[in-house]
């Protein structure tokens, strides 16, 4: 089991529906988000390009963050997913400094809070929140060792990269391009 | 915080299955037994006494979810309104069999939740009052108070001018009420500015040329298109829910997306062809790949010869129409509107040139529009897969009530004749005919406002506010502290949709379907529901006979049975979808239509128009360009935003708190602009903005113009989150040119330059 994601840059329009979806679905406190869209904008007037983008922890296989957490809050669950257990988080925020992809933010109340792939969903066959909600499908979620899973077949159809891949953390989100 | 907390409160069946044995007792002792029973025991909650159902600490870890459909967005989409296990309202979800949302709502529906607890809310009646010194306050009321006064003044000047002196201006579930109130009472002035200042222009362009208007949602086959053309339509930053979920999908089959507009959109980056047009000339466009249709016989010669008349006029008229003409004065490459031309007449007739929304611009937006409609008409695709379906709705009886006493006047009167083919009222109509004017024989005097702010939702704020002077009553019902609110001499807080039962959500649509919109809970403050409101007015006004009902589900249920329904089924399923009845989803072959015009045809040439004394045909007119120094302020929407009205929502600030004003590079050099620099706006005539508005540097602005998104730049600082962030383009748009046909208020004939803003003067 290796839950991975697959986001649709050329479908995404950028909405933030799975930044607002995921501060509901996880009681995210206002001012604070575990996803968040980057536009990049490319070229000169006429001759352009966007990438829209929605990104958020990509559950490395490597992960930094797992490594560096003095209390081992900080870990892999089944499929690998990064998670941290909140009340064996210290809140010292070497996780944050070490992840590559600044996607980590330290809650008030005291601990790091991240992306779980909303875990709790996805153990009783739904998908996380921001995959659900998307009003332009552009999200795909499941098991990259299901050669039958969306995102797999997805994946095999797609061109597609990761983000800072030589970081060397091997992310598992993915992004079609 | 734990994520496993809100396990309870997840969607739908699953979560329903994964409670354990001793939750469904628990519900059950209450209800009565079973599965099914957690759902009753939603429903049988909510009917108790006052419209709304009771807190849920009488109801434990119960899987709650509430039918609703959403109010943050005229799309209306269907949903679900879930509670955490405190019995506070957590999350909404769209509602899978819901066609508007097909169980995906969007940015702002999901976080409509901010309406419900935005702590700015409006919380209380409140009655304006003159102190010793002179000085204007509001006074906290009582509701029996407050409507005791609007009755008494309203009675006053029936009394004295006449119940054609009152008007009401509405956006959203609110107007049905207060519009029967309005009719009851002798009046007719019902205007909603998503007519003169939106889509009014679409809609008499295709019922002159189709027989039939557009409404909402569009009956646009996005889904199955294969060529999709934007004129400065933005969908993906302007949310129209269906829509942009079907954008998505034609883009998943590949299908052909052509952008006009003079920003690079987020649909233009969507997009095969982007034709980045000189503002304020896509007619010229239009015209010209009209001619390019007719004239490389790329039309649908058997739609064309069996549904239209008018072809041969068409074609004469636009006989000089060229390309090159036209890349003169749009300054798009005559190659390429030869061949986006050609890329239309590949998809046909599965192509969509999209009518867009708001389209009051110029001025001449109506035969614009009619362009638009025309070569819709050319290339076969109105009742066609993949261009516009034949749209049903179900017919739902009024609840029944006495006939409506005919007005003595009506806002036309006021209009000496002109805007004839207006086929609702003019917000803007109404506004002029409240400022007193010897030539109109009709001046009104009060005003009731629901669900619109006119100070931004009308352009030109100053006219807005002289007509406001000249009213003895204006009653505001809202959920927020808006600017209109200022200036009422009643505020009458309106609860949120989630604390409120509604009428229910008719709308057309592929298949004719309904859905409930019920309270999830009771309402916070001293709120009340629109209904109950109109209804107190008219038991105050002797009108109590129109509003014959004890509670607001009594309607319902009278309806639902009209329909072969049930109240207890709606909570079930929160929308219905029903078989079609009126034939097939498009066109088939040797089917006879008789077009709702006046051959009986599709008017290519235009009878009606015709006969008004405008235009038959389309024709270019040229617009103003800005004088040097000043550029075409050009204003659009954010995904995450409806207009000013979610603009305090503290979900949605959290996505986006201000807009910026968007700058070529080039520009941003001539004048030493810097990325997020505080800058003032002026306008042609001198106005400034209230507040400064942050540079953004970007290639997606053409030179000559400049973008902002709609709705910021909030002066009413009880908007705690909104006020002072980002500028007003209302505020800009005092030049207005009126569309003679209809009387739309076209507003990009406005041009701003910069002010760079002294530094104690930038917001921190």
């Amino acid at each position: 089991m290796r839950y991975a994601m697959a986001i649709d840059t050329k479908k995404c329009v950028g909405c933030s529906d799975c930044v607002v979806a995921c501060q509901t679905e996880n009681n995210v406190p206002i001012g604070y988000c575990r996803d968040w869209i980057v536009e990049v904008t490319d070229g000169t007037y006429p001759q352009l390009e966007i990438e829209l983008r929605s990104e958020r922890c990509n559950h490395c296989d490597n992960s930094p963050c797992v490594r560096c957490c003095p209390t081992g809050a900080s870990h892999y669950e089944k499929g690998g997913i990064v998670t941290v257990t909140h009340n064996k988080c210290i809140g010292c925020g070497a996780c944050i400094s070490s992840c590559p992809y600044d996607a980590r933010y330290s809650h008030p109340e005291g601990y790091v809070d991240k992306c779980t792939f909303c875990i709790h969903r996805i153990g009783k066959g739904l998908k996380p929140a921001c995959v659900a909600v998307c009003p332009t499908k552009c999200m795909y979620f499941g098991d990259l060792e299901d050669p039958n899973s969306e995102v797999s077949l997805v994946l095999k159809k797609r061109k597609h990269k990761t983000l800072i891949p030589e970081a060397g953390t091997k992310p598992q989100v993915y992004y079609l391009i | 915080m734990n994520c496993l907390v809100n396990s309870s409160c997840n969607d739908q069946y699953s979560n329903l299955m994964s409670h354990n044995r001793r939750d469904f007792i628990k519900i059950g002792a209450i209800g009565s037994a079973g599965l099914l029973s957690a759902w009753k025991m939603a429903g049988a909650s909510g009917s108790l006494q006052g419209g709304a159902t009771p807190s849920q600490s009488s109801l434990p870890n119960a899987p709650f979810r509430t039918a609703t459909y959403c109010e943050v967005c005229f799309w209306k989409c269907a949903g679900w309104i879930y509670k955490n296990e405190e019995g506070k309202i957590q999350k909404i979800i769209g509602n899978d069999e819901d066609e508007n949302c097909n169980g995906r709502l969007c940015p702002r529906g999901t976080g409509g939740v901010g309406m419900y607890y935005d702590t700015d809310r409006l919380k209380t009646p409140l009655i304006r009052v003159t102190g010793a010194d002179g000085k204007q306050t509001f006074r906290e009321a009582s509701w029996d108070e407050a409507l005791d006064v609007v009755a008494e003044k309203l009675q006053k000047i029936k009394q004295e001018h006449g119940a054609e002196c009152t008007a009401l201006f509405t956006h959203g579930s609110g107007g049905h009420y207060f519009g029967n109130l309005l009719k009851a009472f002798g009046s007719g002035n019902i205007a909603a500015p998503s007519y003169a200042q939106c889509r009014g222009p679409r809609e008499v362009a295709f019922i002159a040329t189709f027989g039939a208007g557009l409404d909402s949602p569009e009956p646009t086959d996005i889904r199955d298109t294969r060529c999709l053309v934007l004129i400065g339509s933005h969908l993906g930053e302007n949310m129209h829910n269906g829509q942009v979920q079907e954008m998505s999908d034609a883009i998943d089959k590949g299908a052909t997306i052509i952008t006009v507009d003079p920003r690079f959109s987020t649909a233009a980056s969507k997009s095969k062809f982007w034709l980045p047009i000189k503002p304020a000339t896509d007619m010229a466009l239009l015209l010209a790949w009209i001619h390019e249709i007719i004239y490389n016989d790329w039309y649908d010669k058997k739609y064309v010869e069996k549904y239209t008349s008018g072809f041969e006029q068409l074609k004469e008229h636009v006989k000089n129409f060229t390309p090159e003409w036209a890349h003169g004065i749009t300054t798009i490459d005559p190659s390429v509107i030869t061949e986006t031309a050609r890329a239309m007449r590949d998809a046909s007739p599965a192509v969509i040139i999209h009518p867009g929304r708001h389209v009051t611009w110029y001025g001449d937006d109506t035969q614009r529009l009619r362009a638009v409609a025309i070569l819709n008409a050319l290339l076969g695709s109105w009742g066609r897969r993949g261009g516009f379906y034949l749209p049903e709705k179900i017919e739902v009886p009024e609840f029944p009530h006495p006939p409506f006493p005919k007005p003595a006047k009506t806002w036309r009167d006021a209009m000496g004749g002109k805007y004839a083919l207006a086929d609702l009222a003019l917000a803007s109509g109404v506004c002029d005919a409240t400022i007193p004017n010897p030539e109109m024989g009709c001046n009104i005097r009060a005003w009731i406002v629901n669900g619109t702010n006119l100070i931004m939702t009308l352009p030109d704020e100053k006219k807005t506010i002289e007509a406001i002077k000249n009213l003895d009553l204006m009653v505001v019902v809202d959920t927020m502290p808006m600017e209109i609110t200022g200036y009422a001499d009643v505020v009458l807080p309106e609860c949120t949709y989630l604390e409120r039962w509604d009428d229910l959500r008719v709308v057309h649509g592929r298949k004719p379907n309904i859905a409930l919109r019920m309270p999830a809970t009771e309402p916070l403050y001293d709120t009340k529901p629109a209904y109950w409101i109109a209804k107190k007015l008219a038991e105050k006004m002797g009108l109590g006979d129109y509003f014959k009902w004890d509670k607001f589900e009594d309607v319902l249920e009278w309806q639902l049975k009209q329909i072969g329904s049930s109240l207890d089924e709606m909570k079930r399923i929160g929308v219905k979808v029903f078989p079609r009845e009126s034939g097939p989803l498009y066109f088939e072959e040797d089917m006879p239509i008789e077009f709702g015009t006046n051959s009986g045809k599709i008017e290519l040439y235009s009878t009606v128009i015709a006969a008004e004394g405008f235009d038959a045909m389309p024709v270019y007119t040229e617009h103003m360009t800005p004088p040097p120094g000043f550029f075409h302020l050009n204003y659009g929407r954010a995904p995450m935003h409806t207009f000013g009205r979610t603009s305090n929502n503290p979900n949605l600030t959290d996505l986006m708190d201000e807009n910026t004003v968007w700058v070529n590079p080039k520009v941003a050099k001539e004048w030493s602009l810097k990325n997020g620099l505080a800058i003032y706006l002026e306008n042609q005539d001198g106005i400034v903005t209230d507040f400064p508005v942050k540079v953004r540097i970007t290639e997606r602005i053409r030179f000559d113009s400049v973008y902002i998104v709609h709705g910021f730049g909030h002066n009413n600082k009880k908007l705690t989150r909104a006020h002072g962030k980002g500028v007003s383009d209302s505020q800009l748009i005092s030049r207005v040119l009126i569309d003679p046909i209809m009387g739309g208020t076209g507003m990009r004939g406005n041009f701003v330059t910069f002010r760079i803003a002294k530094e104690s003067e930038v917001k921190s």
